[in-house]
């Protein structure tokens, strides 16, 4: 057991640490279309320092970082408050996927692009009547052209509004088992067959759409794999997902935490600090206790990940435990505000911060990548092999 | 940057996972549970064998002279086989003597506990005073160039089987009682575990020369953080054991036509079970690397071990015995006994409570600049 960054992880984490104070942008505009373009050109900027593709193999661009590698460069890409890039799907998903599954054509099209940020990537999934249960989703891929037409309905589905592809799943053999029938494919989001509509979420903003398909024409080269094995392309994507972005949760959480524990130290309450308030100093130790042992969990899964070479299904606890804490540390947060928590994040009587905002968003916290309950069902089937309900 | 248990730790978990399994099988504890002191010459012989009671001694005093990280890998599966008897408490008792004893008293009693030919046990609480690691009352009496002792302590694990006692008094003073001296005597306290006895221990008038004496202000913090680590290794042991007699139990009862684990109301809760369970072992593996590497870390880090773990032990035997049904709240089957034990470990130096008012102290008084690394003006603040 080594808990110590080597001397080249050190070494790396200053290359990290020091790259980004030189070349951090500072803040992103308010305007979101602004934003965006803001965390384009960012992406641009990081591709050119050749730190976008940090997992991706040197062969196709990318930095071949290990994983602790990634680990560190998540970290400190939240330590330094780095803006998000633009084309974080292309980066985590995309591109991932393009090199375990793609043909070589596919990779010379579509690699570079993903990393420089010219071509924005989303994810056609899930469905509104297919969540949880993706593989019973009702899209419609036939046969036309030497392509596809597909038709139907996407939810949830993150930069659809930018995007130029959609990593989208759609069944092709409707008499085949669920399962099997799928075909994994990518969709050119420029065409007249595809209506995108934001939905409003529950913190006013627009995150993510709902994507209309009416006979979009996909070609045959655009498809990823084989026809049918639509399913095993798909699970892929999600395990390069958890893995990836457990490291950025992991030090968003420690932020959080801090920013807590200051806030606490700030306000008053019983005549005093809620710092000196017992139960909430209960309550912030258990929450940073919880919130330690989240990011120990994560490397010692990182150790089995680099001994075994997948990730395995205990990633599943990693994610549902940090939705648990991240929302508790949010419920504590609006508490230690008390009737103040209430006013909207900018009001002249609020007490500043964006504590309102941090609560209601991390109420997705334990739906979006698996919902919790989802996770349960995994951890309790995969890692402990109780039998399935179904 | 690697959690791997080294080649050499992995055999220490096999050799005493097996070793346990095969000498105390349930028969094996519930015999010695309902005997007097729970203590069984033939394994006390055998672990010495295995040089357990010597695992952190230095070499100097024929111990093995392991890490923190060896203790843990063992206190997991002393855990995990409900081992009943002295070898936690007389390994407490060598952990105390090599914070901070003379050379003279680590020849004449640290040598012996090595080896397992003597036990030694602490006995630090006070009877009507609290029951905190820091709150020790007893006040030395000054008497001819050494001390007279006077006072009656608490919950001293294993006293009727233990050659001496490490006698906790103010300032952080300790006093090493040989059993048989004039002016002790000892009392069996029956508590809820019935597989580690306890006793309360009076010394009345108990003449101690200076040689008898060591420690000082602070001098037996790094002990105290290594007993938090291990007794979280203890209850994430015996939370990992009673997490698996449950998950069979889902797998083979049957009601309504199917496994019980099948329902999601029982395998839910078993996910739970081992989401605290994978959590204790993190965090006690953590303060155990942390008490080697970054001594700096280990008080935080192993009150966190101790709060979580206290939780988590409880909680999951707990939820074992639910998942049971009625079976599991009866006498015949073991699951009480690894509920008891872990009730009774998490109490032991400090509850869940006291350790996470420890973790406040840290990291929220101490204001360090990063959550997760207190600065030492920080802990020094926590003092």
């Amino acid at each position: 057991m080594d808990l110590t960054l080597s001397p080249t992880e050190e070494a790396f984490r200053d290359e990290v640490r020091g790259w980004l104070e030189e070349n951090h942008p500072g803040e992103p505009p308010e305007d979101d279309q602004e934003a965006f373009e803001f965390s384009r050109r960012w992406q641009r900027k990081m591709y050119e320092a050749g730190w976008a593709g940090i997992s991706w193999p040197k062969e196709y661009g990318g930095r071949g970082a290990t994983l602790i590698e990634q680990a560190i460069f998540f970290e400190e890409m939240v330590r330094a408050k780095a803006p998000r890039v633009a084309n974080i799907l292309g980066l985590v998903m995309g591109g991932p996927v393009v090199i375990t599954h793609g043909t070589e054509e596919q990779k010379k099209r579509y690699l570079e692009p993903i990393l420089s940020g010219e071509e924005i990537w989303c994810q056609g999934f899930s469905e509104p009547d297919a969540g949880s249960d993706l593989a019973s989703l009702k899209t419609r891929a036939v046969k036309r052209n030497g392509g596809w037409a597909v038709s139907g309905q996407k939810v949830w589905t993150t930069l659809a509004h930018e995007a130029k592809w959609c990593m989208l799943v759609a069944r092709t053999d409707p008499d085949a088992p669920k399962h099997q029938g799928l075909t994994y494919f990518l969709m050119d989001m420029e065409q007249d067959g595809v209506e995108v509509k934001p939905l409003v979420q529950i913190t006013g903003e627009a995150e993510f759409n709902e994507i209309f398909m009416e006979e979009a024409y996909i070609p045959d080269e655009n498809i990823v794999g084989e026809v049918g094995s639509g399913w095993a392309v798909a699970i892929t994507t999600l395990m390069n997902e958890r893995a990836g972005l457990a490291f950025a949760a992991q030090a968003a959480l420690q932020l959080g935490m801090r920013r807590a524990i200051d806030l606490a130290g700030s306000t008053s309450r019983n005549g005093g600090l809620a710092s000196e308030d017992p139960v909430v100093r209960d309550r912030l130790a258990q929450l940073f206790i919880e919130s330690e042992i989240f990011r120990v969990t994560n490397y010692r899964g990182l150790t089995k990940i680099m001994k075994n070479g997948v990730p395995g299904p205990e990633g599943s606890l990693g994610k549902w435990q940090w939705a648990e804490v991240n929302q508790h540390l949010m419920e504590l947060a609006m508490e230690i505000r008390g009737p103040y928590g209430q006013f909207d994040d900018g009001s002249e009587y609020s007490l500043g911060g964006d504590w309102q905002y941090q609560f209601l968003r991390t109420r997705a916290n334990s739906i979006e990548g698996g919902t919790t309950d989802i996770l349960r069902n995994i951890v309790a089937e995969r890692v402990l092999g109780l039998p399935k309900l179904r | 940057m690697n959690f791997d248990l080294t080649d050499e730790q992995q055999m220490l978990q096999a050799a005493a996972r097996e070793f346990l399994a095969a000498r105390l099988k349930s028969e094996r504890i519930r015999e010695l549970a309902e005997s007097d002191d729970a203590f069984s010459e033939d394994l006390w012989r055998e672990m010495s064998e295995l040089n357990w009671p010597g695992l952190m001694v230095s070499e100097t005093y024929g111990g093995q002279e392991l890490g923190m990280v060896e203790l843990v890998v063992l206190m997991e599966q002393l855990g995990y086989a409900l081992v009943p008897g002295p070898i936690f408490s007389s390994m407490l008792a060598a952990i105390a003597l090599e914070a901070a004893a003379t050379d003279e008293q680590k020849e004449r009693f640290l040598a012996p506990l090595a080896t397992g030919e003597q036990r030694g046990t602490l006995a630090l609480w006070d009877a009507g005073a609290g029951w905190t690691p820091d709150d020790v009352t007893l006040e030395p009496e000054p008497a001819g160039g050494g001390h007279l002792l006077r006072g009656e302590k608490l919950f001293v694990l294993d006293a009727a089987t233990a050659d001496f006692f490490i006698v906790g008094a103010t300032d952080d003073r300790r006093f090493i009682v040989e059993r048989d001296a004039e002016g002790v005597s000892i009392i069996p306290t029956p508590t809820i575990d019935t597989t580690r006895k306890q006793y309360a221990v009076k010394l009345d008038g108990v003449k101690v020369g200076e040689e008898a004496e060591f420690g000082g202000p602070g001098a037996m913090e790094p002990a105290r953080v290594r007993a938090y680590t291990a007794v979280a290794a203890e209850l994430a042991g015996i939370a990992q054991r009673t997490l698996e007699m449950a998950v069979q139990y889902a797998k083979e009862r049957q009601q309504f036509n199917r496994p019980i684990g099948a329902y999601q109301a029982v395998s839910h809760r078993c996910a739970q079970m081992l989401l605290e369970t994978e959590g204790a072992r993190s965090a006690a593996y953590y303060a155990a690397w942390a008490v080697e590497n970054e001594p700096q870390t280990a008080p935080l880090a192993a009150s966190m071990a101790k709060a979580y773990a206290s939780d988590a032990g409880t909680r999951v035997t707990g939820a074992s015995l639910q998942v049971h049904g009625g079976i599991g709240f009866t006498w015949e089957h073991d699951l009480h006994l690894f509920l008891k034990r872990a009730t009774a470990d998490a109490v032991m130096f400090g509850d869940a409570r006291w350790h996470r008012e420890q973790v406040a102290r840290m990291v929220i008084d101490g204001a360090p600049a990063e959550a997760s690394r207190p600065s030492p003006e920080a802990l020094a603040a926590a003092k």
